[in-house]
């Protein structure tokens, strides 16, 4: 398998804090990857590395063979790589509906498309898979109320959708079960495991082992800024570093 | 060279101005959160404390007057000026500094009504709408002082005893004719005293070390279980009264009118902004140097190269300075960057 | 019922379209019905539809508009002198010259957000009035304001052998002089205007550009990461709405041949702030019912004196009648502001979304009251909001 995005040497400082220390992290295409650790282990940090919201002191990000390092947010998303951020980062004003058109729309219409005359009531392919999706994840009910009005688990699965209907080739997830109570956190396991998305390639930032072991192919352990590890669960369950590391922790997790 | 000094005085006397006025605004974001348009209408109110004060000073009551024999004659005479003679005529010749004594608590009791009544209900409500009901408050302000006191400058003169000039020239060892007014003079010392005031009581009281914190980093402070909300009408009220003081003393100097306020609203958004959003430091900076350099722009031999310059300057300034580097002279990261 | 009209384009233009060029009827029981109260409405309401693009989809604050109304009188007038006495050309290149002028300053302006977005528009604002009253007092003829003069070349009109025998030439369109009619044509002139600006407003708020501009204003960085460039959608949003102020300028001076720096001012700009306020921002109709309400009232208020004020309280016996007046007066003629800055303050801290949401709020209640349906998005709502559905 080929690897769809290839971290090598990532470092990032703050101040005089090492948030990251020469991490280096292949993803394969179909994989879906997860990325545990501590508290503070620096795993936002990285992701935040990939998508352009920060920019590595030295290392390179490469995905899909370009280059990533310094490109605008608005150029990564159209490479393909989309987040989901862990708090949901939804349009609050406008309807579910709207919420799954803009995407689709910034799928179809590239960085910026001046199309003031065009109907928005003709869109109706773009509509129609904004409805779709919704009910892919049963919240085509909701699809006239406002994003901000519905409960948080939706808001989350919302981004989710959000996040599904740009078809992306690598998805990053930021804890997207934290906060969630159970039955909610089961549902959205589902979801990812459904046919839709079980073939994406996925980097799952999570802390709820119950959902990293029911999810991950593969398993990178980050401790204060160092992948000490990459395995599959069986191997990760019976490394003895990893134990070690997160017993030698505080309780907080 | 005696042009120099001239435009440095005239710089720091607007400086001065610009300074008191820019740290009670930026000291209202750094603290409340709040972006005050209606800062400049304080200032207004300030000097109107001094029209009105004097308005007071000088209730008077028609008397016979002795000097005129032919017939019946009377003039207006102050009260204060019948019951204690000269003490009543040099009281009201001061008046401009003694109403600082008026303007204090009347001020102080704007504030608090002003942070109470209206800016508390604001804090969580967008910058946008801060904006907004503010700059209706100014609005709102500037009318019932016209209402009151009429569209005109009111010229409130200064006492008798500065009223001329200093002869700096000597001073400095320049030409002996180089004069400045004193009360410019006054201006400056007084403005530097309100200033060092207010860094004294930040830097030196329990209050003003909360205050600072808060501007720092307003969550912690409130996980300290300091009720910060509570300290806000002071820092409001403190605002407001370094506004009007800096209005009472600018009256002698600009005659007041109702819409001084929104003139200097402007200027001194401007100056905050180049000092960096939330910086008491930088306040203070930015307000000198645009003061200075607006004097510098105004001297003929600038005007002549570059025509207009003395009344964009600031402006031009400021755009500069937010495209280059957004944060100010000494602002921090991520002050009201939405 | 409501809503199927609220969401059928024709539907909404048609009835627009009736009440506008109708207003000289049905205003006349409110005292409104002469030209020049009515060609402002038009205009102001122009200038608020185009301001609402910027400030009511993307919620960029600019205190900096009436710079653009004001280039677009300065415009106007120099294409009376110069080319023709016809309103069109003045008003194309009003549009022009304001477009451009926007996306400087917008480009520039653009590079901050929130309120740093404001203040560089309030600063490149002050900077165009303080020129425009010295440096530029050769485009813009400083304090007395740029007139026309009978010298004046007007290659145009000259070379159509239109030659001016006696005093300053009136504008017109075509031939028909823009005062004729008693005045009614200026106004039907800036009406037509008025209902072309709306539809490209309305077409604008239902297309998916306007909706992405609504997206950016409920959160920017979402908009960035699901792919979109932000800051080329904001910049149209604002050389959009700096043309919107520029045909609301040409037109002004297309019926009063003046251009002054006063309508540069900030607080012109802050006029049109309010009146899309009022009304309610982000709404279609809002803006343009804010621009209408706020200059009947000024009109209105501004005009009466304690004599009137005595004849209106006529009714009253003489000891109330003197106290109404004595209560009344500071917030009438002079004291009008009073009253402007007041209802501005009031509207802003209970009814944030104005005189729409206002209204939306009564609809919600009058169902309620009868028992009409549950839901309670009525049809203001629509237009506010889901403009998709």
């Amino acid at each position: 398998m080929s690897n769809i995005l290839e971290i090598s040497g990532v470092n990032k400082t703050f101040g005089g804090l090492h948030a990251l220390s020469d991490v280096n992290l292949q993803i394969e295409e179909g994989e879906t990857h997860a990325i545990i650790g501590p508290n503070g282990a620096g795993k936002s940090t990285l992701l935040n590395c990939c998508i352009g919201r920060l920019i590595p002191d030295s290392g390179s990000v490469t995905f899909d063979g370009n280059n990533m390092i310094g490109m605008a947010p608005h150029d990564i998303n159209h490479a393909g790589m989309v987040r989901i951020f862990q708090t949901p980062e939804i349009f609050p004003d406008l309807t579910l509906l709207q919420n799954m058109m803009i995407p689709a729309l910034a799928k179809r219409d590239g960085t910026f498309k001046f199309n003031p005359f065009k109907s928005l009531v003709g869109e109706k392919a773009i509509l129609e898979e904004a409805h779709a999706t919704l009910a892919d994840f049963e919240l085509d009910k909701f699809h006239d109320q406002l994003g901000g009005s519905i409960s948080r688990g939706d808001k989350r699965r919302l981004e989710l959708a959000m996040g599904i209907i740009q078809h992306p080739k690598l998805l990053l997830l930021d804890e997207p079960t934290a906060g969630m109570a159970r039955h909610d956190t089961n549902r959205t396991i589902e979801l990812l495991k459904s046919e839709r998305m079980s073939n994406m390639t996925k980097v799952i930032i999570e802390h709820d082992m119950h959902v990293v072991f029911s999810l991950a192919d593969r398993i990178s352990v980050l401790v204060r800024g160092h992948i000490i590890t990459t395995g599959t669960p069986e191997e990760i369950k019976n490394d003895p570093k990893v134990k070690e590391a997160y017993l030698g922790e505080s309780e907080d997790e | 060279m005696d042009a120099i000094l001239i435009q440095i005085l005239n710089g720091l006397d607007k400086g001065g101005a610009y300074a008191l006025i820019a740290l009670g605004l930026t000291l209202t974001f750094g603290t409340l959160g709040v972006v005050n348009f209606a800062h400049g209408a304080l200032f207004m109110m300030g000097a109107f404390c001094a029209v009105l004060f004097n308005k007071i000073l000088t209730i008077s009551k028609k008397v016979k007057d002795e000097s005129i024999t032919f017939f019946d004659a009377y003039k207006e005479t102050p009260y204060l000026e019948i019951w204690w003679g000269d003490t009543g005529t040099a009281i009201i010749d001061y008046s401009v500094p003694l109403s600082i004594f008026f303007a204090i608590p009347v001020m102080l009791l704007v504030g608090v009504i002003m942070e109470r009544g209206l800016i508390k209900h604001f804090y969580k409500r967008e910058h946008a709408d801060q904006i907004l009901v503010t700059f209706g408050l100014a609005i709102v302000i500037q009318e019932i002082i016209r209402h009151f006191f009429g569209a005109n400058p009111i010229p409130t003169p200064a006492p008798e005893i500065v009223s001329g000039s200093a002869a700096v020239g000597a001073f400095f060892g320049l030409n002996e004719n180089l004069v400045y007014p004193w009360w410019r003079l006054i201006y400056l010392a007084f403005s530097l005293s309100i200033i060092a005031a207010v860094f004294a009581f930040l830097k030196f009281t329990t209050f003003g070390m909360v205050v600072r914190a808060g501007m720092a980093d307003r969550e912690t402070v409130e996980l300290l279980g300091i009720n910060v909300q509570k300290r806000f009408t002071v820092v409001f009220g403190i605002a407001t009264v370094v506004a009007g003081l800096a209005g009472v003393m600018y009256a002698p100097i600009l005659p007041p009118d109702y819409h001084m306020g929104m003139d200097f609203l402007v200027l001194s958004f401007v100056v905050v902004v180049v000092g960096g959003m939330g910086s008491l430091g930088g306040a203070v900076l930015a307000g000198f140097m645009l003061g200075l350099l607006q004097s510098f722009a105004s001297m003929n031999e600038v005007k002549a190269i570059l025509p207009g310059i003395d009344q964009i300057i600031i402006y031009l300034v400021a755009v500069v300075i937010l495209l280059v580097r957004p944060r100010g002279l000494m602002g921090r990261e991520g002050v009201f960057e939405d | 019922m409501i809503k199927k009209i609220l969401s059928s384009n024709p539907l909404i233009m048609l009835i627009f379209s009736a009440v506008v060029l109708s207003a000289p009827i049905w205003l006349t029981p409110l005292g409104a019905n002469y030209p020049d109260l009515l060609q402002k409405f038009a205009i102001f309401g122009i200038f608020a539809i185009g301001y609402n693009i910027l400030f009511g989809l993307t919620g960029y604050l600019s205190f900096g508009h009436a710079t653009f109304l004001g280039i677009g009188s300065y415009t106007a007038v120099w294409s009376f002198k110069l080319l023709t006495m016809n309103i069109l050309p003045a008003i194309i290149l009003a549009m022009i010259v304001s477009g451009v002028f926007a996306l400087v300053i917008g480009y520039l302006s653009l590079r901050r957000s929130g309120i740093y977005f404001s203040i560089l528009t309030l600063a490149f604002a002050q900077m165009a009035y303080s020129l425009a009253y010295s440096v530029f007092t050769p485009i813009t003829n400083g304090e007395t304001g740029l007139q026309l003069s009978q010298q004046d070349p007007r290659v145009l009109d000259a070379m159509a052998g239109i030659a001016v025998t006696d005093g300053i030439p009136s504008t017109n369109l075509f031939g028909t002089l823009i005062k004729s009619m008693d005045g009614y044509f200026g106004f039907y002139v800036a009406a037509v205007m008025l209902i072309i600006a709306f539809y490209i407003s309305l077409k604008i708020f239902r297309s998916p550009f306007g909706m992405k501009l609504r997206a950016i204003k409920s959160n920017q960085t979402r908009m960035k990461y699901t792919g979109f460039n932000t800051r080329p959608y904001l910049l149209t949003a604002f050389v959009i709405s700096g043309m919107y102020a520029g045909l609301a300028g040409g037109l002004l001076a297309s019926i009063d041949p003046l251009a002054g720096a006063e309508r540069m001012q900030w607080t012109a700009s802050g006029e049109v702030v309010l009146m899309t306020i009022l009304g309610g921002v982000g709404t279609l109709i809002g803006p343009m019912l804010g621009a209408t309400i706020i200059k009947y009232f000024e009109n209105i208020f501004s005009a009466l004196n304690d004599s009137e004020l005595h004849n209106i309280f006529d009714f009253l016996p003489a000891g109330m009648q003197e106290f109404m007046v004595t209560v009344v007066s500071p917030f009438v003629g002079e004291g009008w502001h009073l009253t402007l800055g007041l209802v501005f303050m009031i509207v802003v801290i209970f009814l944030p979304g104005g005189i729409m949401q206002g209204l939306n709020n009564l609809f919600g209640f009058i169902k309620r009251l009868f028992g009409l349906g549950g839901s309670s998005s009525s049809a203001a709502d629509t237009v506010s909001k889901g403009e998709a559905s």
